[in-house]
């Protein structure tokens, strides 16, 4: 699938009707997903044929993008009851094959491991540290790569991760 | 909810020692057909908790699985392979229940959604 269709696809993608602020809840953008989830399939080899999961899917953009570029199974997971009930009609739209669980990813308890994370976290303005907790629980599951989105001013908090 | 993901999940109450498998209770179990791949099947397959996967489809009514864990020559066999694809991808949990192998508490799936959500003392 080519870059401009993967970007027009998700862009037709439900998004929530009622965001709900305490958990950060924001649709990631068809612009930055696509261009995400494309340099992690062509840049990486991180997409096709792997397992993925979409940590915090909201709407389910990530998730979608990485099934629509081949992924052989994503999983999504999100707290948010409203969001995971959207997420999964998005994926009945695209005829997308997408598991969904309900979980808060501070205390998800994972048996092995899949191949790839990847995640627009909440960045920690409603509860301090939430994004840290992503990206750890993120690096624990994923054996091979962890594509994550954060805001710049955490940056050396990341590092030390 | 597929075996895939079932043999990847464990009980995430505090304390807990041994959460995984999940026990599956059925309420409703759908078949959705999926592509064959016998490349990710053959990639997938040392990840898997053998064990695990076997008990879970029979809980969900599916016994043509072999309960010993299948040496590596199995993956040659085509019959072995769609079986394995068949339990792993194509079996859905859509309505029950996951329960933790320790405490017994259950994790509603509706829609097939699993609910890990934790009770405020189970956290």
């Amino acid at each position: 699938m080519k870059l401009k269709q993967l970007e027009s696809v998700l862009g037709d993608l439900e998004q929530f009707s009622n965001p709900k602020v305490e958990l950060e809840q924001y649709p990631t953008g068809p612009h930055i997903a696509s261009r995400m989830l494309y340099t992690a399939e062509n840049s990486f080899g991180d997409v096709s044929n792997k397992v993925v999961a979409d940590f915090g899917c909201g709407c389910g953009t990530l998730g979608a993008a990485a099934a629509l570029l081949g992924a052989d199974q994503v999983i999504a997971i999100d707290i948010d009851s409203d969001s995971l009930e959207l997420a999964s009609e998005n994926a009945v739209d695209l005829e997308l094959d997408i598991d969904f669980v309900q979980c808060d990813i501070r205390n998800l308890e994972w048996r092995g491991h899949v191949d790839t994370v990847v995640m627009n976290p909440p960045f920690g303005t409603r509860k301090k540290g939430v994004d840290m907790d992503f990206l750890s629980m993120a690096l624990k599951v994923a054996s091979q790569a962890v594509y994550s989105l954060h805001k710049t001013s955490t940056r050396e908090v990341s590092r030390s991760v | 909810m597929r075996l895939l993901t079932h043999n990847m999940l464990s009980s995430n109450i505090k304390g807990v020692a041994n959460g995984f498998p999940l026990l599956i209770e059925v309420e409703k179990v759908i078949e959705k057909q999926v592509d064959f791949n016998p490349d990710f099947l053959k990639n997938i397959f040392p990840k898997i908790e053998w064990q695990a996967l076997v008990q879970a489809s029979r809980s969900m009514g599916y016994s043509e699985l072999p309960e010993e864990s299948p040496e590596s020559s199995m993956l040659d066999s085509d019959d072995f392979l769609m079986k394995f694809h068949h339990v792993l991808l194509e079996l859905h949990l859509e309505e029950g229940a996951l329960v933790c192998p320790e405490t017994g508490r259950k994790f509603p799936v509706n829609k097939g959604i699993p609910n890990m959500l934790l009770h405020e003392d189970e956290v």
